[in-house]
């Protein structure tokens, strides 16, 4: 067990200079054989791992990963945690998940600055109001803390909108969420991997995994850059790169990978303490702990493994952030990435088992995979130990494309997320 | 920026000229006969999508020129298209052996129906 991070352990380091700081997580060799594989250690992927040591006590598991630790989706994201969405089960999953990340730091004894700031969903068209007033009553009825505000609130909230009356797009109103807001990307995925480790789980970065090897209908290993792996169950949690590993077990999916970007702009003084989210212009706005505006906006249309997105779909998001913020208009901005994100055809994950026994699928997050990063590992890792899927699931399981049972999200989640 | 072209009116512009259309070469199986259309190919008809990380065979809209529906072959990790053809065509040769993966399988009976008439015969 690793020591704990305290104020007392501040200080004692403080006294040695910082020179004596325990490594938060090793780097082992990967053992030949192990209970269980996760590929890819992002926060979902880590997530994973640590409940599989938690609650199901599996010590004998490793995460292969083919670059660094949180170096994908989890450290490209716009970090908004929020649980608003349309179905039932998008609300149990999401909402476990929102609920998990208040608890996180304590938890994982690493602070990952979950900042419930609220999020607040713009409505500028009368139609747009509509819909949120629906998914206001279907969060309602699922117990969230939600509500809908009017313009007045909007602007005492975030009095840096516009609020013209005569713009092309209005603020109506607004959908608020005040217990969702923001973490720290990076923080989870570290604090999964440090109390993944400390519990006994090996984490293989730099480790490429190229093919998945079958026994007939069973799973019977891992070949990767670093060898083959022997093991009963693989858990796949590789987002945008989903399709290309689970193809070489012979397994399709109903996944396309796109490009997401985001941007961030030069520091400024506090100007916007909650997350606003504009989904008929496509955009949405936050502003970070250091005072950078942090951007995000739809994905590109086209399937994409380059991680460079297309400048029409920057320059359309920021079109419409300047119209909805005038003061941003002069604003600089510092970086500009993309990541790969994996699109299922209703916009909802899939979590589950497939056709090869011991291969369990976890990807489809697409646009909104960040904040569920606690609900996802929580249950998945409970699907794996128990080879079923857990309750909240099972909803998301391959099934659902045969059955025609889709949990339609592109609706309620529009672009935004 | 994706500089497209249509081959249909020859127009060349960037990607907002054009749009994306998805996959290519996706048969209805229920146009055939409805009756014998399984969930699963009815699944596979509306979701299942060949992913590639490379080749992949799409579908473009010419939106600001002539309208028309056209198919294109594009590398997707370093974004060249390496061909547009027509909406009732068959890709170039060379690019359905050079694709792989489950393109390669989608295109290998077509490959082998082309191949009779290397032995003489008109196909």
């Amino acid at each position: 067990m690793k020591s704990r991070y305290s104020i007392f352990s501040l200080a004692r380091n403080a006294m040695n200079y910082h020179k004596d700081w325990e490594r938060a997580w090793r780097s082992p060799a990967p053992k030949s054989e192990y209970d269980a594989v996760i590929v890819g250690a992002g926060g979902h992927g880590l997530a994973t791992a640590y409940y599989l040591a938690k609650n199901h006590k599996l010590a004998n598991i490793a995460v292969v990963e083919k670059g660094w630790l949180g170096g994908g989706n989890t450290g490209r994201n716009t970090t908004i945690i929020r649980s608003n969405y349309l179905q039932d089960p998008s609300i149990a999953i999401y909402e476990l998940a929102r609920s998990l990340y208040e608890d996180l730091s304590r938890d994982l004894n690493f602070n990952v600055m979950f900042s419930p700031r609220g999020v607040m969903m713009l409505c500028q068209t009368e139609h747009e109001f509509r819909a949120f007033k629906r998914t206001a009553h279907a969060n309602r009825l699922a117990g969230l803390d939600c509500r809908m505000i009017s313009a007045e609130e909007v602007k005492k909230i975030a009095p840096i909108i516009n609020d013209d009356p005569n713009c092309r797009y209005p603020i109506l109103g607004a959908y608020y969420q005040p217990r969702g807001g923001t973490g720290r990307h990076d923080a989870v995925a570290w604090g999964y991997a440090r109390g993944a480790d400390s519990l006994g789980v090996d984490i293989i970065q730099n480790c490429e995994v190229l093919s998945i090897r079958r026994d007939g209908g069973k799973v019977a290993g891992i070949e990767t850059s670093k060898g083959f792996i022997k093991t009963k169950k693989i858990g796949v949690v590789t987002a945008g790169h989903v399709s290309t590993i689970v193809q070489t077990a012979g397994l399709r999916l109903p996944i396309e990978s796109l490009c997401l970007q985001a941007l961030v702009s030069e520091p400024i003084k506090p100007v916007l303490d909650c997350v606003v989210m504009a989904n008929t212009v496509h955009g949405y706005l936050s502003q970070s702990d250091k005072g950078e505006l942090v951007v995000g906006g739809g994905t590109d249309p086209y399937n994409n493994y380059s991680q460079r997105g297309s400048f029409p779909a920057l320059e359309h998001t920021v079109t419409a952030l300047v119209e909805t913020f005038p003061i941003i208009s002069r604003l600089r901005m510092l970086r500009m990435w993309g990541g790969i994100v994996d699109m299922t055809g209703d916009r909802s994950p899939i979590i589950g088992k497939t056709d090869v026994e011991g291969l369990y699928v976890n990807c489809g997050w697409g646009t909104g995979g960040f904040k569920s990063i606690p609900g996802s590992g929580f249950v998945f890792a409970d699907t794996i130990a128990n080879d079923r899927p857990h309750p909240i699931a099972e909803p998301f399981g391959l099934n659902r494309f045969i059955e025609g049972r889709l949990i339609d999200e592109s609706v309620a989640a529009a672009v935004a997320h | 920026m994706l500089i497209v072209h249509c081959p249909v009116c020859g127009a060349e512009g960037d990607e907002t000229d054009f749009h994306y259309g998805g996959e290519a070469h996706i048969r209805r199986p229920a146009t055939q006969d409805p009756t014998t259309v399984s969930d699963a190919a009815q699944r596979d008809y509306l979701f299942m999508r060949r992913n590639p990380k490379g080749l992949h065979f799409e579908r473009w809209r010419c939106d600001r020129g002539c309208g028309k529906w056209f198919h294109a072959v594009r590398d997707t990790v370093t974004m060249d298209f390496k061909a547009t053809y027509g909406i009732t065509e068959l890709p170039p040769r060379e690019l359905m052996e050079a694709a792989s993966g489950e393109w390669a399988a989608f295109f290998k009976d077509k490959l082998d129906a082309a191949k009779p008439s290397r032995k003489g015969k008109s196909s």
